[in-house]
């Protein structure tokens, strides 16, 4: 629409149409719950992603695996995956192998 | 050796008797042999909704108490050659059935037909479990409301956990008008979100609320576009390949607007 001039193309779909759908707020909101919805339904599949991430993680440091902590959290627009991983040392040399 | 298709959706009321109905009268019109299982113990409505209330001797609880014959239990639609309706007990408590009765009870009804279609209720809780039991494939039936697409989620994972993957997903009452306007998610939107396999789109339609006063289904209504669409999903469910049915409305008006919207 920010094309110069209004046909009667515009104008009709104006009339028809607010100037955002609630399609769109439908289907953000969708995504939301679904990510907390899905989380929900398997801990085991967050154990995995855990176990994943600290595998990756010790080939570049030393972590407390005691105290390494997965979680999701939900804020108000978004979900956010919040780790908390304490770091004992860093490998000077990078990978190992 | 038939095949068995679980009707699902969670949320209730976004069409599932009104599919399960319509596929059938389509499939016993192509010629096959269709055994429609009512598995909604306690609320059953596939009767009324295809006009045989009144024909009820036997139900599926008699059938799996071993009270009556399967063969006796069905009730023939006399409109339909291949068309048999087990209807659901209405008295009973829907734990009066096992998993491994309804596993036998399809497996039975396999052998006398080609496809079984269970209408499943509401809920996922023990009439879910009941009537996934026996079946081979499942569809999920859903709305583009948020409510239903969430609950059509959940379904997913849930038949999952019961072994039947790759559910296909029919989208009902879909509003071309409301689409346009950006104010109803599109096709596009819901497959994306769920990320099933797309089996047909039916639109909202008046006839519908019509044929289920009458009892008669909308798919051999040759006016109504759901009726449309039912057939449609039930030539691709024979494996035929059917593209999507045009949406849009053949309105005066809706005409109007789209040669309006070209000149831009």
């Amino acid at each position: 629409m920010s094309r110069g001039g209004w046909s009667l193309g515009d104008f009709i779909s104006r009339v028809f149409a607010r100037d955002e759908g609630s399609r769109v707020v439908a289907k953000d909101r969708l995504r939301l719950v679904l990510i907390h919805d899905r989380a929900d339904m398997a801990p085991e599949m967050l154990e995995a992603l855990k176990n994943d991430m600290l595998r990756v993680i010790s080939e570049y440091m030393d972590i407390d695996s005691e105290g390494f902590k997965v979680d999701f959290e939900r804020h108000e627009d978004a979900m956010a995956l919040v780790a908390n991983i304490p770091i004992r040392a860093i490998k000077r040399h990078g990978l190992t192998t | 050796m038939g095949e068995a298709i679980v009707i699902t959706s969670g949320k209730g009321g976004v069409g599932k008797t009104t599919t399960t109905a319509n596929l059938g009268a389509a499939l016993a019109t192509m010629g096959q042999r269709v055994a429609l299982v009512d598995a909604d113990i306690g609320l059953r409505n596939l009767d009324v909704v295809l006009g045989l209330e009144n024909r009820i001797v036997y139900d599926l609880v008699d059938v799996v108490e071993g009270f009556a014959k399967l063969k006796t239990s069905l009730i023939k639609d006399k409109r339909f050659e291949n068309l048999y309706l087990l209807p659901a007990a209405q008295t009973k408590d829907k734990n009066a059935v096992s998993p491994d009765q309804m596993r036998q009870l399809v497996s039975d009804l396999k052998q006398e037909f080609d496809l079984i279609l269970i209408d499943c209720p509401a809920g996922i809780e023990q009439g879910f479990r009941n009537a996934v039991a026996g079946a081979d494939k499942a569809m999920v039936i859903c709305t583009p409301e948020v409510s239903s697409v969430r609950d059509a989620d959940r379904i997913v994972g849930l038949l999952e956990a019961h072994e039947l993957r790759q559910p296909l997903l029919v989208i009902n009452r879909i509003r071309p008008a409301m689409v346009r306007r950006g104010d109803m998610m599109d096709i596009d939107d819901i497959i994306e979100i769920l990320a099933i396999e797309l089996l047909g789109v039916v639109p909202d339609d008046d006839a519908i609320v019509v044929s289920t006063n009458r009892g008669e289904p909308a798919s051999i209504n040759q006016n109504s576009r759901a009726g449309e669409a039912y057939r449609n999903i039930a030539r691709r469910l024979l494996g035929e390949q059917v593209p999507l049915m045009n949406l849009e409305e053949a309105g005066l008006l809706n005409r109007l607007r789209r040669m309006i919207g070209r000149s831009r």
